[in-house]
């Protein structure tokens, strides 16, 4: 077995009072997808936001690479950082950046190169995630999926080891979101990376992915291939499998007392 | 019947959210500052070009607004002295009057109102829309820091512009008065210039630099503070920006009465 490249133990996070993480347990292999799945609002796109440093645990380790993340000072967090690549489910490209200088602007920041070939490089990402021609856009000249796109190249920027995507498909019609999925099992092969996919759409979990981690409440309930969750006898799998409501759990006296109390 | 605890208690709060706020500012302040002097002798970089973009926004696009007003509020003050002074036969003390009115005091305060208006309510605005679709977070997980990559550049184009600013607003505000002097007063150019020359000594000319120093420090900061501290949309934006506006020219009076006690007394 190999030696996991993210290694989540024990992580808690609360909201004020709301306690949305409770004990997540989680090991991430080198070169692998991981699907997270969950329903919207059960602490998902929070647990990602804690393996890119932007959220700190009420308690909890998280390893990348064998580093202490959560703890590790700060000048080592930004050199794990630097080789981790972000997908937000908005995009956050710069609006008052072209797409090229978008993808420009890691490198030029990090790395000693000269203008001249962080240019080429820019231009050379774009190209491979198929956006070759707009390089001198603004993001708001582009669509939804071009914008994901060349957020996806401004990720790939770094030659990350990691990819963290925020619902990839979010806001796009299928026939995008398609392309999207395509571009990403292109890219990982290309790329040669872990893959940390945070979703709620089933067809393009079993696309991509190669592990599935089911989130449910603020708790990992699942975690294992596409064939074991389709197996699976735990009702919430199945009921997350065909899609169907919450049933919904009338109780006269509950109700009438919280109309009153509230 | 009221309770009295229910006037005392939101006081009591607002009290003490005026005091997470202090903190708050002067944590990010003391990082600017941090960022802006120290960290360049710790082989951080300074962004430069991206300050001279900042210096342009700032600076450069103001200079005709902040020209206008200061020569029309020369001129104001011109004419409100030179109806006191001319019951006295001393009209061609209208030109101490000004100049020493508008160094010392209203051009850095009528260029740091100006300028929170335009540029501290444009910085709110976008650190705050940056905020909301966030691009602050991308630039967190690209290992930048939101400080030095977002803050530093505009509060060094502030430092730098406000006061070349307030000199211009010196000499605008000046020629107002002179304007009035020549027309209306029919003193002779040569006599009021002399005058002017005479009143203004440098200590007048400094201590308003000095003011305008620590007005573009206000003016960056809080304006950076209402942007980072955004939540929710547009409305949030909109309401940041608002309190950005007022709070900077709330505070900047306050530094105004502040500097002034101090140059009043000590020099």
């Amino acid at each position: 077995m190999k030696e996991p490249i993210i290694k989540i133990r024990d992580l808690h996070t609360s909201f004020g009072s709301l306690h949305v993480l409770k004990g997540i347990n989680l090991d991430i292999f080198p070169f692998e997808t991981l699907a997270i799945l969950g329903r919207s609002g059960c602490g998902k796109s929070t647990l990602l936001r804690h393996l890119i440093g932007l959220r700190k645990p009420t308690s909890g380790q998280i390893f990348i690479k064998g580093v202490d993340f959560i703890h590790a000072h700060p000048r080592n967090r930004h050199k794990i950082l630097k080789k981790i690549g972000m997908l937000f489910q908005g995009s956050a490209l710069f609006n008052s950046m072209t797409v090229k200088e978008n993808v420009m602007l890691p490198l030029l920041e990090h790395t000693p190169l000269e203008s001249t070939t962080i240019n080429i490089m820019a231009k050379m990402k774009l190209e491979q995630v198929g956006l070759s021609g707009f390089e001198d856009y603004y993001p708001a000249q582009l669509s939804g999926g071009m914008r994901k796109r060349a957020a996806l190249a401004r990720a790939l920027a770094m030659d990350p080891d990691i990819l963290c995507c925020d619902e990839p498909s979010a806001g796009l019609d299928p026939i995008v979101s398609a392309g999207i999925d395509n571009l990403l099992l292109k890219l990982k092969k290309a790329f040669n990376m872990t893959i940390v996919v945070v979703t709620h759409e089933l067809e393009s979990v079993f696309l991509i992915a190669d592990r599935i981690a089911l989130l449910d409440r603020g708790k990992i309930i699942f975690t294992g291939s596409k064939q074991e969750m389709k197996k699976s006898d735990n009702p919430k799998i199945i009921q997350f499998l065909e899609r169907r409501a919450d049933e919904e759990v009338l109780d006269g006296d509950q109700y009438l007392e919280s109309l009153l109390n509230g | 019947m009221i309770k009295i605890d229910q006037i005392i208690a939101p006081m009591g709060k607002d009290f003490l959210v005026f005091f997470v706020h202090l903190a708050r500012i002067s944590k990010l302040a003391g990082m600017s500052l941090y960022w802006t002097f120290a960290a360049p002798f710790r082989g951080e970089k300074l962004r430069w070009n991206l300050a001279s973009v900042q210096i342009v926004r700032i600076g450069v696009n103001s200079i005709l607004i902040v020209g206008i007003i200061s020569f029309f509020v020369g001129l104001i003050i011109a004419m409100q002295a030179a109806y006191q002074l001319e019951r006295f036969g001393a009209s061609i003390y209208v030109a101490d009057l000004v100049g020493v009115s508008m160094t010392r005091e209203l051009a850095p305060l009528i260029t740091a109102i100006i300028i929170t208006g335009r540029s501290g309510s444009a910085i709110a605005a976008e650190l705050g829309t940056m905020k909301v679709s966030e691009e602050i977070d991308a630039l967190k997980t690209m290992a930048l820091n939101p400080i030095g990559f977002l803050v530093v550049p505009r509060m060094l184009a502030m430092i730098i512009a406000l006061p070349c600013l307030t000199i211009l607003s010196d000499l605008l505000g000046i020629a107002g008065g002179f304007v009035l002097a020549l027309t209306n007063l029919k003193i002779p150019f040569i006599a009021y210039y002399n005058q002017t020359v005479e009143a203004i000594v440098l200590k007048d000319f400094i201590t308003g630099l000095i003011k305008s120093f620590f007005f573009a420090i206000i003016i960056a900061q809080i304006g950076a503070y209402q942007g980072f501290s955004v939540r929710g949309g547009a409305e949030g934006v909109g309401k940041s920006t608002t309190t950005a506006v007022v709070s900077s020219i709330f505070l900047i009076i306050i530094a105004d009465l502040f500097f002034t006690i101090l140059f009043y007394s000590t020099l």
